[in-house]
């Protein structure tokens, strides 16, 4: 009784075949929607800090070192992969790619840094974003390329000497 | 030189120990589905044991919680001298989402120091044989920190009283090239 238990037991075994992955040596694919360590596009990021105030657990910090320079840091340690900085990000910085092979023996590994220029407010000095493209067209000044001498050139003439609105908004100068 | 000591020390089989100090029980899923025949981790030898006494390997999963503060600090002594402990997922790297609750006192590092970090919320059963393999030399670890720093100023920088008239133009008298 128990040898044909046995022998049962072994065709049973013998017909689910070999289940094993062979992980190490090959991953197997992943599901396209898998989201793995957020990457944090550099060329892109506008310096907003949408993805800091959005991040549940607070791994997305900003810090104005000075007038100009904005510095981003994510440090990742208890990142959820949650993938929320990605869906809040207006200018899609942020990635969440397929990377899970992360286990480090320091904790600094994971941690990304991006430091930003950014423009400064005239009046208070501190960082705000670039203005959106409708915004610039709404600007005094708004310039636009001079291909051939390769130089910025500005539409609007009201502050030069002798215009008539030259006066009529305050700049402070350096 | 912590994997040299480790390929020295580590050898053979490494028996984990699997202690979770507080977390929500996906970690601990993940990590018996490591041992499971589909990522069958015993090929590695590495195997689950039921003491810390047993154990040269433990597994912490879970934030470092006010009640279960002193349990943990008692497993990691009670396991013999040469140990690793392996802080898995997202709570145990970094104290996880309730990191700053009165009941949780952050990471694991705070009580017991961790020799390598495995995040995710929950790490994938590869990710944790892929910190297992990093730990015992087999593969070399992936992640680097990343830095990326503005060197110039994107836009040219606004000062109206550099402005000057060119003909029918308005261009910038200090030479900003596109």
């Amino acid at each position: 009784m128990s040898i044909t238990s046995k022998l049962k037991e072994a065709v049973l075994c013998l017909r689910a075949g070999r289940v094993t992955l062979p992980y190490p040596a090959q991953s197997s694919p992943l599901p396209a929607r898998f989201r793995g360590r957020p990457v944090f596009d550099a060329a892109k990021c506008i310096g907003c800090g949408g993805c800091a105030s959005n991040c549940p657990a607070r791994e997305i910090l900003v810090y104005d070192v000075c007038q100009e320079i904005r510095i981003i840091k994510y440090l990742g340690r208890r990142c959820t992969y949650c993938g929320r900085c990605a869906d809040v990000c207006p200018e899609k910085a942020i990635t969440m790619s397929h990377e899970f092979e992360n286990a480090t023996p320091a904790i600094g590994d994971i941690q990304q840094r991006l430091e930003l220029f950014m423009s400064t407010c005239q009046r208070c000095g501190r960082c705000f974003k670039e203005p959106s493209k409708l915004e610039e067209l709404k600007m005094k000044g708004y310039r636009f390329d001079d291909l051939e001498n390769e130089r910025w050139v500005f539409r609007s003439q009201a502050y030069l000497d002798g215009q008539p609105v030259v006066d009529d908004i305050e700049i402070e100068l350096d | 030189m912590l994997k040299n000591l480790c390929q020295k020390m580590f050898g053979r089989s490494l028996w984990v120990y699997h202690a979770n100090s507080g977390g929500c029980n996906g970690c601990d899923i993940e990590v018996l589905n490591a041992l499971t025949p589909y990522y069958d981790a015993e090929r590695f030898g590495i195997r689950l044991v039921g003491s810390p006494r047993h154990a040269d390997v433990m597994l912490c999963q879970g934030p470092a919680m006010r009640s279960t503060a002193k349990a943990l600090q008692r497993a990691y002594e009670a396991m013999p001298a040469p140990k690793l402990v392996f802080a898995i997922g997202s709570c145990a790297c970094g104290g996880g989402i309730w990191y700053d609750m009165y009941s949780v006192l952050g990471p694991v590092e705070k009580l017991v120091p961790v020799n390598f970090y495995i995040p995710g919320c929950p790490p994938r059963p590869e990710a944790i044989i892929y910190g297992v393999a990093v730990a015992l030399g087999i593969v070399d670890k992936k992640t680097a920190p990343v830095q990326f720093k503005h060197l110039e100023m994107p836009i040219p920088r606004y000062h109206p009283e550099d402005l000057r008239r060119d003909g029918e133009m308005v261009v910038y008298a200090r030479t900003e090239t596109v």
